[in-house]
């Protein structure tokens, strides 16, 4: 039993980060924009929110001050992609690049330091319910929150006149552009909004998953975030299955290595990641289900005049 | 007696381009109800003129008066303000959104609103649309339904049609025909831009003839006739194609049986069981609207689809099995394609007109021991251009340096220049101007006398009346029998583009003049 609570709501905790990162990427990505630049924001938020934490005492000054540099962070590679034309891979890596160097800069001094993590929300009887309590009903604000930007998420895009706006430019903004939508405006929208999530879920990892900061503590997974996105052929609840199967093997990796099994842990390290992609490949094959969700217009080079 | 006042007024608009004048002095008059036909050809500055009225350019010189009241329309939202609208040659539609989602990103509302306003207006216009259906599952014409009704939701004075039937079935035309008249009789203007002259004398009131930038007349299209509409729009006579006699060793050249295909592309038209054969001597023309499969089969019969022999699909040369050959393979064999995109598949843009020549014809003796001839390659360019009577800087002038009609007729001429004996042409004149349309048609015919075996895939049905023998039609990948040309009408044709393959055989034997 007290595996199963450790899996389930390790689980939720480990999500939440990716969650963040992945909704915020999602929205990016329905409009066009791969912002690839997401593990430089989280890393960049991770020693943002860290520093921020550790001077005002407050969680959520954390927080919000990592979700402004991610949304900064964010903005420059909309400016490049945008504004100038850059190309949007090119730009995302080298924003993502800036990112992790911005990220040792701003914690330096705070290396291997730690802070007080997010304590848990009180829910009353719900804590207290055998199993389900535990497994569920004690977890700090963020795993809730993170559900709650879920559903969020998917009700923005498929059941809104911006979600619409959102999906209409990502096919093609150069018909969106025809029909007067401001197709630079709202793509610079959704990747702030991108920047700010990566920026929170870097935070968490930092002032609540591991209250520790640590240079290259991210480890990865903003590219995981980029992945679930693609592999979850950008359908929200793919994605979200994604971070979930994502974290609960990095739980699993943690009970194996409990039980003293012996596997290599290059291995068990490398297991999320393989089985994520693996798993989300195999139910992401039906060709005519990916033309209808992805945003035709990823990646390309804005062609308006 | 006042006249009445024009809902759209243009007084001497002046647009010029570094290298053009794109519009000299234009004056234009639509009054409410008016279907008013500009007609040009490409680069008559029709484009010009519609964008300067739609507010997406700004003219150097000259006034618009909306109502009698001079406007400066700024912008394409200021001209949608105004009362303007406009139904675009290509369509702004949203493939994996509903019809009615398409209408709420430009019309206000709700989608369950929109959907009863579509409704609503879809039974008054006859515009069968379905608010619910996804776009990348519909044919054009309903896309372009969508397109009305998205201007029409919007409750425009003014609309402008940018060369709205060349996407359609002419039974789609009439049916566009009948919508607009009721638009008109609602008191809506309508600017309708063509260079089909056969439509505009059947729709339009009054005819803004332009050539070269300049209104060169306003005419009353009903009574003028084809040949002075022609005269005024390109300046000078285009004689009909002349035939040569069939000859008698017709031979089937080119045979495919039981092609069957799927696309990659989920949403693009599966081949099922085509069989045609080409014979010596002849011009076979698949009509059909596009979208139905011509792409899949073009790339098929060209060697860009590599066919495997287990599925009972099989390409024949002459009894000599090609499916399995490339396209370089097929055109050593004398089997030669011209693409319907001249830029990017036809030449490639940004090299010369010299290099560009040698992308197909290399095997006709342009390279030795692996080094590439240049004094021969710019040899066979400037011979092109010169039998082909292609305009341009010379064999040094890049492709994308020439106009359309320019380019298709050097890379007709590159291909004629390898005598091939199967030449398949996809759309070649789609897009070209009258004057080098009439040429390259004309050298297509000139290749069929001489005895090679020709294939048209076009959507134009004058052009494939005017120079096939036989026609087949295809329709969601499926291919007709058969037909000679003078067996058959334009009527049954375009039935038989709509589906109904039997049509064909229904149509009066032997009538000689197909077009009216």
């Amino acid at each position: 039993m007290d595996v199963l609570i450790f899996i389930v709501s390790g689980t939720l905790a480990a999500a939440t980060a990716l969650l963040f990162a992945a909704m915020g990427e999602l929205v990016a990505e329905k409009s066009g924009m791969l912002n690839l630049g997401i593990e430089g924001m989280m890393a960049t938020g991770a020693a943002m929110g860290f520093v921020a934490l550790s001077v005002s005492g407050s969680h959520s000054v954390g927080f919000l001050a990592a979700a402004v540099l991610g949304a900064v962070l964010s903005l420059i590679y909309a400016m490049l992609t945008l504004v100038f034309r850059a190309n949007q891979v090119a730009s995302g890596l080298a924003i993502g690049i800036l990112g992790l160097g911005l990220s040792s800069a701003i914690g330096k001094n705070y290396e291997g330091k730690t802070v007080t993590g997010l304590e848990e929300l009180d829910l009353g009887p719900l804590s207290d319910i055998p199993l389900l309590g535990p497994m569920f009903f004690q977890q700090d604000v963020m795993v809730y929150l993170s559900i709650v930007l879920i559903f969020a998420t998917w009700y923005l895009l498929n059941r809104t006149k911006l979600g619409l706006i959102i999906r209409a430019i990502g096919e093609s903004p150069e018909s969106a552009h025809a029909l007067g939508l401001k197709v630079r405006l709202i793509r610079a929208g959704c990747v702030a909004f991108g920047g700010a999530m990566a920026g929170i879920g870097g935070a968490y990892m930092s002032t609540a998953y591991t209250p520790l900061w640590a240079e290259g503590m991210i480890a990865g997974r903003g590219w995981i975030v980029v992945a679930l996105t693609v592999f979850g052929t950008w359908i929200v609840k793919r994605v979200a299955f994604g971070a979930y199967l994502f974290g609960s093997i990095s739980l699993l990796e943690l009970s194996i290595q409990a039980f003293g099994v012996n596997v290599p842990s290059q291995l068990m390290s490398a297991m999320p990641y393989i089985v994520t992609i693996v798993m989300l490949a195999v139910i992401s094959r039906n060709p005519v289900f990916i033309r209808l969700n992805s945003p035709a217009s990823l990646g390309a080079t804005l062609k308006l005049n | 007696m006042a006249e009445p006042t024009p809902l759209l007024r243009l007084r001497g608009v002046t647009k010029a381009y570094p290298a053009v004048l794109a519009n000299d002095a234009v004056d234009l008059d639509v009054m409410p109800g008016e279907i008013h036909a500009v007609l040009g050809e490409n680069g008559a500055g029709k484009s010009t003129l519609m964008k300067i009225i739609y507010g997406s350019v700004r003219p150097d010189a000259g006034t618009v008066e909306w109502n009698g009241q001079p406007v400066d329309i700024q912008s394409p939202a200021m001209a949608r303000e105004l009362g303007i609208g406009m139904v675009f040659q290509h369509f702004s539609l949203f493939d994996t959104l509903t019809a009615a989602e398409n209408i709420s990103l430009a019309v206000p509302g709700t989608i369950a609103e929109l959907s009863e306003r579509i409704r609503a207006a879809s039974a008054q216009f006859g515009l069968d649309v379905e608010p619910g259906a996804r776009v990348q599952s519909m044919t054009v014409g309903e896309r372009q339904r969508i397109e009305i009704l998205r201007c029409i939701l919007q409750e425009p004075r003014l609309i402008i049609m940018d060369e709205p039937t060349s996407v359609l079935p002419p039974q789609g035309i009439l049916k566009l025909f009948e919508t607009l008249r009721a638009l008109a009789s609602e008191g809506i203007g309508i600017v309708f831009i063509s260079h089909k002259l056969d439509e505009i004398r059947a729709l339009c009131d009054t005819a803004t003839v332009m050539r070269g930038g300049r209104v060169v007349g306003v005419v009353d299209p009903r009574v003028e006739d084809a040949q002075s509409l022609t005269r005024m729009m390109i300046g000078r006579e285009i004689a009909p194609p002349t035939h040569g006699a069939e000859r008698g060793d017709r031979h089937t050249v080119l045979e495919v049986t039981g092609l069957n295909y799927t696309p990659e592309d989920p949403f693009a038209t599966v081949l099922k069981d085509v069989h045609l054969s080409v014979r010596s001597g002849e011009i076979l023309g698949i009509a059909g609207v596009s979208g139905n499969g011509q792409d899949a089969l073009t790339r098929a019969l060209a060697g860009e689809i590599v066919l495997r022999s287990d599925k009972g699909s099989s390409v024949m040369l002459e009894g000599t099995p090609i499916g399995a050959l490339g396209p370089d393979g097929r055109r050593a064999l004398g089997v030669n394609f011209i693409p319907e995109e001249r830029l990017g598949r036809g030449a490639v843009p940004i090299h010369t007109l010299a290099e560009n020549v040698g992308l197909t014809t290399h095997h006709g003796g342009l390279v030795k021991w692996g080094f590439l001839r240049l004094g021969q390659r710019r040899q066979l360019a400037s011979d092109t251009i010169d039998t082909m009577d292609v305009r341009c800087g010379g064999p040094d002038a890049t492709a994308q340096s020439l106009s359309g009609g320019n380019l298709q007729k050097f890379i007709v001429g590159r291909e004629l220049a390898l005598r091939p004996k199967v030449l398949i042409a996809s759309q070649p004149t789609w897009g070209v101007d009258v004057g080098a349309a009439a040429a390259i048609r004309q050298k297509l015919i000139d290749l069929r006398d001489e005895g090679a075996a020709v294939l048209i895939v076009s959507e134009e049905l004058e052009e494939i009346f005017e120079i096939c023998d036989r026609i087949q039609v295809m329709f969601r990948g499926r291919l007709s029998e058969a037909v000679r040309v003078r067996t058959t009408d334009i009527n049954h044709v375009g039935l038989a583009m709509a589906g109904d393959f039997d049509a064909l055989h229904a149509a009066p034997v032997e009538k000689e003049a197909a077009l009216g």
